[in-house]
């Protein structure tokens, strides 16, 4: 187990560029996540990693040497591939056997250390089996334990999941993360899918153009993310153009003037989580009453589009119980809005602006 | 959405043309199939029926059967010759032309040079020049050659041997290299992730997983040469003379089920090899 750092990493395809100045520490025994839309250079960074793919600038580091230039077989990475990659003339026993060949380990500890990683993915009775004997989700744990088994340095792998069916997602995605922590295993994952990443990660890279737009925490993306493209992108997110009037105070292009953060200092945009936003019948006291224009029933929750001044804001609330007047709220009914005032960020930049140079 | 239900739901009566109309077609599906069959059998099985007529004109109730065609075929040994020099230089143009062909066929499917397009045009142009025009310029060119180096190539096995392998190389670059567009990569990427540097990979994995499309390749180069008519029939020599080109030989002067007698063991032949084959790797997933 090792340390893992990209210095500067930059992948250019001709004058378009994949992947720009990526930094990042991944400390050992840490899962961070790289999460991010199609095409945002997610999968470009981890093959780097890898060695499949050779950086335009930058480096690489494993365990703290540098291994820009060293090709993916001396690398000692583990790499689970979303198409898994299995070896399909070898039988599972083989597949997982393979790394350890290489590294020149004799035939009777090769056979413990096979047995021992497939037991570990609960696959220990099916040594014998060819891979397209195995279903979808057996075959991704095959090659879950091909990469675990040569105890790599990093372990690398992109969206391992995608090929499963939404249930076998969430068990694989929970025995990732408990194989993972009991092992101590210094993690990279790429996915695109933010529930996903969200469960799993110590820490989250969100990259969008190739471009690293922040990384932290679940809570700190959801709850403070540092631009408007990441509060769109983790979770929802209403996103409310405007301008900074005073202290704590945020006039809507639109004329509504609403509560923001106090300690806010600068922001063109307001930010605000919808299950942060109260509603009640108007009745008259609320100081910001906008006309509902949807209620959406969603069983355990309810989301209200309420047009305020011109301004189209989201709430989402638990679904009421049947004797609340909430519950008989209807479009076209006058409703108020409440929020605390600091679950209302400003952020900077317009997501309607961010084409890329 | 109770309402779409409801209008979902079908009538009992509703049911019925649907399932009239899907027998219907699932029959005119069985008549096509047998009826392809049918196409495709037909001839091979005319050939074996008729090499058992007892009658030199073939007529339709035939007076009785008889397997002296059979007896006639193995007493002119100028068939049994054929089939050997058939078989020599099916396998040796095999023998060469595959290697050659994959080696070519990885070379365009993985290489980065330049012209690779173009490359791969000219190995497979032999298959777009008709055979019989490619038998007459081989014939020319041979006959040129030999005055210059002053050395029988026509009716050589050395000669015949030269003009298959342009029959074997481009049904190896066009098989091999269909495979190797299909391979999927990145069980190679694996091998080099677990810690296998390019010359490990080729062999451990590379060329496992193009082992159908090699067989395949094989398999076709053989049979291509094997039953070729219209290349050979300018280049075989006095003594040396293809199978295929006895049969048309013996064409000339006769005209009985002897020849159909010397088709049904070809063809026997290449079947057993097929289902020899099939028993190594399964054709139906090769080709
Ligand atoms: N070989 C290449 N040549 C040119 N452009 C490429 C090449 N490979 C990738 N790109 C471009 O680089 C960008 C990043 O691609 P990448 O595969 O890293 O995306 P991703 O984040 O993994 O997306 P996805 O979620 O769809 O897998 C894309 O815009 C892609 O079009
Ligand atoms: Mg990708």
């Amino acid at each position: 187990m090792g340390t893992l750092k990209l210095d500067g990493l930059n992948k250019r395809y001709g004058a378009s560029t994949a992947v720009e100045r990526v930094d990042l520490d991944v400390a050992e025994g840490e899962f961070v996540s790289l999460l991010g839309p199609s095409g945002c250079g997610k999968t470009t960074t981890l093959r780097m990693v890898a060695g499949f793919i050779e950086p335009s600038a930058g480096r690489v580091l494993i365990a703290g040497r540098d291994v820009t230039t060293a090709p993916p077989y001396a690398r000692n990475t583990g790499m689970v591939f979303q198409s898994y990659a299995l070896f399909p003339h070898m039988s599972v026993g083989q597949n997982v056997g393979f790394g350890l060949e290489m590294r020149k380990v004799g035939r009777a500890e090769r056979d413990t250390r096979v047995r021992e990683a497939l037991r570990l993915v609960q696959l220990e009775h099916l040594a014998e089996r060819l891979p397209r004997e195995l279903s979808g989700g057996q075959q991704q744990r095959v090659a879950l334990a091909r990469a675990l088994v040569i105890n790599p340095a990093v372990f690398l792998l992109d969206e391992p999941l995608s090929n499963l069916d939404a249930k076998l997602r969430a068990e694989v995605r929970l025995e990732i993360r408990e194989l993972q922590q009991r092992l101590g295993l210094t993690t990279l994952f790429v996915t695109h899918d933010q529930d996903e990443a969200l469960a799993m990660s110590d820490r989250l890279v969100v990259l969008e153009n190739g471009r690293v737009q922040q990384v932290g925490s679940a809570e700190d993306l959801y709850e403070r993310p540092a631009n408007a493209f990441v509060a769109g992108f983790v979770g929802r997110c209403n996103l409310l153009a405007g301008t900074l009037e005073g202290q704590g105070r945020f006039r809507l292009d639109k004329g509504a003037l609403v509560p923001c953060a106090p300690d806010a200092i600068a922001g063109t945009l307001l930010a605000l989580r919808p299950e942060r936003v109260a509603i009640t019948p108007a009745e008259g006291a609320g100081d910001l009453v906008g006309t509902v224009r949807s209620v959406t029933y969603l069983g355990a929750q309810t989301e209200y589009h309420v047009d305020l001044d011109g301004t189209g804001i989201l709430a989402v609330r638990p679904t009421p119980p049947a004797h609340d007047p909430l519950r008989r709220l209807a479009s076209g009914d006058r409703a108020a809005l409440h929020w605390e005032p600091a679950a209302a960020r400003l952020l900077a930049d317009d997501p309607l602006d961010r084409s890329s140079p | 959405m109770s309402a779409t239900l409801t209008t979902q739901t079908p009538a009992p009566g509703g049911l019925a043309p649907s399932a009239w109309t899907d027998g219907l077609a699932r029959l005119v599906f069985r008549i096509l199939l047998v009826a392809a069959y049918a196409i495709i059998f037909a001839p091979m099985v005319t050939v074996a029926i008729v090499s058992v007529f007892d009658q030199e004109i073939v007529s339709v109730p035939p007076p009785g059967l008889t397997l002296k065609w059979y007896t006639n075929a193995w007493l002119q040994r100028d068939f049994a010759r054929g089939f050997v020099t058939s078989l020599q230089i099916a396998l040796l143009a095999s023998a060469i032309g595959v290697p050659v062909g994959t080696a070519a066929a990885l070379a365009i499917a993985r290489g980065r040079f330049p012209g690779r397009e173009v490359l791969n045009t000219f190995l497979l142009a032999p298959l777009a020049v008709p055979a019989i025009v490619a038998g007459s310029a081989l014939y020319l060119y041979f006959v040129a050659a030999e005055n210059l180096f002053d050395q029988d190539i026509k009716g050589t096995l050395g000669g015949l041997v030269l003009a298959n392998v342009l029959l074997t190389i481009p049904w190896t670059v066009r098989l091999v290299g269909a495979s190797l567009a299909g391979l999927d990569r990145s069980a190679e990427e694996a091998a080099s992730n677990l810690g296998a540097p390019p010359a490990t990979v080729f062999r451990r994995i590379t060329l496992p997983m193009m082992r159908p499309g090699i067989v395949a390749a094989s398999l076709f180069s053989f049979v291509a040469s094997f039953e070729n008519l219209e290349l050979n029939l300018l280049l075989v020599g006095p003594g040396r003379t293809t199978l295929p080109v006895a049969m048309l030989s013996y064409l000339e002067f006769r005209m009985d089920p002897t020849l159909a007698a010397v088709a049904t063991v070809q063809i026997a032949a290449i079947g057993a090899m097929m289902l020899i084959t099939d028993r190594f790797v399964k054709l139906s997933r090769v080709v």
